[in-house]
């Protein structure tokens, strides 16, 4: 059975400019332009573009919109500041991950309202949860704007220098996690500091119709200084060394945020969320698996599902694992029972039918210096 | 060696087989289109000296960022050399792919399966193909 997949704005651009195109999420995705290796290098040490449009818009308006956030995220969305962001999850009653997802509460020129950006291939289900809690509640608009916008992610440490000169105000001094909304180059949009690679970096989101002259402004910029697009394959990379989660891998239907490691975007005092009692119930079991960063001594890849030992006995799984550029070691997460999954303890990796050494270290694998 | 002397199994693999008679040395390797598609190779695991293969068998591993791939004897035979440096210095097989980017010698054992094996134009149409 085909799919027919969906296109971002920038898919032509993709395509006629080196990008090998490959499914992810039902959405058409560059993968890579050329060197998965160069393009991460290059955002860990310039800056990297990325076309992350891909991701589901969603926007809630209305005077209960944030009370209706509130009872549905891991997270307390009701004491959000206007222009501040939070991670949380959206859990079903068992405290597995339906989605994780970001909360902005911004302004424009429509007025308040809130932003929840969402997996690509959780979007519909995202919805669709939204919209069956929202029953009955009049006074809430949910609007699904993905197909009417672009999202790109300028990240590394020049990321400033390529998105200061495009937006109103001085980007310099906004905190990390902060959004706004106004004019870019010459369109109007919203943009944040966040980002998915370990690096400093914003999130830029506008209109469909805007997002070609926007992106070959950046490419242009961010050329000068050593900067390049950058794919999904090389977005993964980056994600893995900075130890953050991707759902279908470290999360999902039957993993928690709980035993992900997520404690931040976990509020379970005094509230009230689908899966809020399971939650808290799995933060006193001391028992429960848990997510452990790995580097391997070999030099042979681990993937996801390949087995984790200890001495003869299976203790976990690995859940993403790849070639780090940055440590040049093999690195991967996974889930390792408890008992094991200890700081510097060493464990084995099934690499094929071959048993290779690993060892537990702190995540994440890689922290930006903050100059 | 020119990619033009050379012959090549739809799986990516190139062999040389030198044109005099008697021991029959054949030299194996990994095609451009092949290092190409794979990019930012990390890893790549040689055979055995030693090693009988048939046609087809798995003669090593290559990995990449992104992915492993298993490569495959493009001729039956024993393994009698590996390319040792080669692991070490896996640029060679992006520089210099159908030379210093060898990977192994195969003293040819059966030689009736050398006809299923491409010659330079027919590779070149299957990797256009597989390009689109």
């Amino acid at each position: 059975m085909t799919q027919t997949l969906a296109e971002t704005p920038l898919h032509g651009w993709h395509a006629s400019h080196g990008g090998r195109m490959v499914e992810f999420g039902g959405w058409s995705m560059p993968v890579q332009y050329n060197s998965i290796l160069q393009e991460h290098q290059a955002t860990r040490t310039a800056v990297g573009l990325f076309d992350i449009s891909h991701m589901g818009r969603l926007r809630l308006e209305g005077s209960a919109a944030a009370p209706f956030l509130d009872s549905l995220l891991t997270r307390r969305i009701v004491d959000l500041p206007l222009g501040s962001i939070r991670y949380g999850l959206l859990a079903n009653d068992e405290g597995g991950t339906i989605d994780d997802v970001l909360v902005y509460h911004l302004e424009d020129q429509c007025g308040l309202f809130y932003r929840v950006v969402c997996n690509a291939s959780n979007r519909e289900k995202v919805i669709r949860w939204l919209e069956n809690h929202l029953r009955g509640n009049t006074g809430i608009q949910l609007r699904d704007e993905t197909y009417d916008s672009a999202m790109i992610a300028v990240q590394g440490p020049l990321a400033l220098e390529a998105v200061a000169p495009l937006v109103d105000d001085d980007p310099s001094d906004m905190q990390y996690y902060t959004g706004r909304c106004g004019r870019i180059g010459n369109t109007f949009g919203q943009w944040s500091r966040t980002g998915y690679t370990g690096e400093d970096g914003w999130e830029l989101v506008v209109p469909a119709a805007a997002a070609v002259e926007l992106w070959e402004q950046l490419v242009l910029m961010s050329r000068v200084s050593g900067g390049t697009t950058v794919g999904l394959a090389a977005r993964d990379t980056l994600r893995l060394e900075a130890a953050m989660p991707l759902y279908g891998h470290e999360l999902s239907e039957s993993i928690s945020g709980v035993q992900a490691g997520l404690g931040f975007a976990m509020n379970l005092k005094d509230r009230s969320f689908p899966g809020r009692d399971a939650l808290l119930q799995q933060k006193k079991d001391k028992t429960l698996p848990r997510r452990v960063g790995l580097i391997c001594t070999g030099k042979r890849v681990p993937r996801e599902g390949y087995a984790i030992a200890s001495g003869s006995e299976r203790v976990g799984k690995v859940t993403s694992g790849t070639f780090s550029p940055t440590l040049e070691k093999p690195i991967a997460m996974g889930y390792v029972a408890a008992s094991a999954a200890v700081v510097g303890n060493d464990l084995m990796i099934d690499l094929r039918g071959r048993m290779e050494p690993a060892r537990i270290v702190p995540l994440p694998f890689y922290r930006r210096s903050v100059t | 060696m020119k990619p033009e002397e050379l012959r090549y199994a739809k799986t990516h693999e190139w062999v040389h087989i030198p044109q005099e008679d008697g021991n029959r040395l054949a030299t194996v390797g990994i095609s451009a289109f092949a290092v190409e598609a794979l990019t930012d190779l990390v890893f790549l695991e040689l055979p055995e000296v030693g090693k009988q293969v048939q046609q087809g068998d798995t003669l090593g591993e290559v990995e990449s960022v992104k992915a492993v791939s298993d490569f495959y004897s493009p001729v039956a035979g024993e393994v009698v050399e590996v390319n040792s440096e080669l692991p070490d210095d896996l640029e060679r097989l992006g520089e210099d792919p159908y030379g210093r980017g060898w990977i192994a010698k195969i003293r040819l054992s059966d030689e009736s399966a050398l006809d299923t094996l491409m010659d330079h134009a027919a590779y070149g149409a299957l990797c256009a193909e597989e390009e689109i």
